[in-house]
């Protein structure tokens, strides 16, 4: 008898061959990679229904008209300055969550607990600026449902009937509400998620547990955050 | 689990994104930003008649930072071409998406007005 193993009885040692990650990746960070997938569909979805509807209207409220303030401080004149900021914000929290993970790696705890509270505080200075710019639409007359008066929306529009400008802002007002509405939500959650491992961070959990991959599942969900920001800033704001 | 993913740690991933790095990518975001600003408040109300590039330029401007944000924060150049693959193939069904509706609502209007 032949000692050699049989072709069909040899372990295999091809990625998908079993007792191994084909991707290289653990299991939570594959999970959160797919939710983020879904997520992006819902997001996507919304966006195109807002891109549609502005596609089939003749006219649409200007968004230099409509996002002219900075609240407490210019009432009118100053477009996009205030979506800036909160721009510029979303994106250094994000530079802050990547540190974070980078400290992670090199399990500097110190490191990452200042770097995650950087995060935390960016995450509420972009909700406050939300809460501001809503209370400041909200004041103006546009709610779900609700316009501003004929005589105020005319200001937004260069052109349409009383009753299509009326019509375009309801819409126009649903949508972004519905769509700012949810990514804040996001970020609320993530404000929240962040400061649950920042505590995690501080009472060592990670560094017994030897790695901080909670801190890099948690900055995947971050980081789709500012990039989903970067979509709702585009079609809201620029087109 | 945690041996698993020491692995995945000491994978080389290190070295993907150090510092300067990261800096790096923070500046090229700031930096599309501040050219979509640009093109917002400086070139298009002086230039009224470009209005019609401008929204084209918006968009690749925004494909190219969601770029560097999946690419290089969330990580996923770094990551086997599997995972890659399986994250980016499904935005067809995006891409679907848009053009069902976009070409579909230039008909819309007709319907509406």
């Amino acid at each position: 008898m032949s000692t050699t193993v049989s072709q069909i009885d040899e372990v295999k040692t091809s990625p998908w061959s079993g007792g191994r990650s084909p991707f290289n990746v653990e299991y939570g960070k594959i999970m959160m990679w797919f939710f983020l997938l879904s997520d992006a569909f819902t997001f996507s979805s919304l966006l195109i229904a807002y891109g549609s509807l502005r596609f089939s209207a003749s006219v649409w409220p200007g968004a230099d008209k409509v996002f002219q303030s900075v609240p407490g401080l210019v009432d009118h004149g100053a477009p996009l300055v205030f979506v800036g900021l909160m721009t510029f914000i979303l994106i250094a929290s994000s530079v802050t969550m990547v540190l974070a993970v980078e400290a992670g790696h090199r399990n500097a705890k110190s490191e990452v607990v200042g770097w995650m509270i950087a995060t935390v505080i960016g995450g509420f200075m972009f909700l406050g600026c939300q809460a501001l710019e809503w209370g400041h639409l909200h004041h103006e007359g546009f709610w779900w449902g609700s316009v501003p008066p004929a005589e105020e929306l005319k200001k937004l529009f260069t052109g349409g009937t009383e009753a299509v400008q009326h019509m375009t802002s309801q819409e126009f007002a649903n949508l972004f509400f519905t769509i700012t509405g949810f990514h804040g939500f996001h970020v609320f959650t993530g404000v929240i998620i962040n400061i649950i491992i920042t505590v995690n961070v501080l009472m060592g959990t990670y560094e017994k547990r030897g790695s901080y991959l909670m801190v890099e599942k948690v900055g995947l969900y971050w980081h789709f955050v500012d990039l989903v920001w970067v979509f709702v800033f585009t079609f809201f704001y620029l087109v | 689990m945690s041996a698993e993913s020491h692995e995945v740690h000491h994978d080389g991933e290190h070295e993907s994104m150090s510092k300067k790095r990261i800096w790096q990518v923070a500046g090229i975001l700031t930096f599309i930003t501040c050219i979509e600003f640009i093109i917002a408040l400086a070139i298009v109300p002086s230039h009224p008649e470009l209005l019609k590039y401008a929204n084209p330029v918006y968009i690749v401007l925004t494909l190219f930072k969601a770029f560097y944000i999946v690419a290089y924060f969330m990580h996923l150049k770094f990551e086997k071409m599997g995972l890659i693959l399986s994250l980016v193939i499904p935005i067809i069904f995006i891409i679907g998406l848009i053009l069902v509706l976009t070409n579909e609502s230039h008909h819309w209007v007709d319907l509406r007005f």
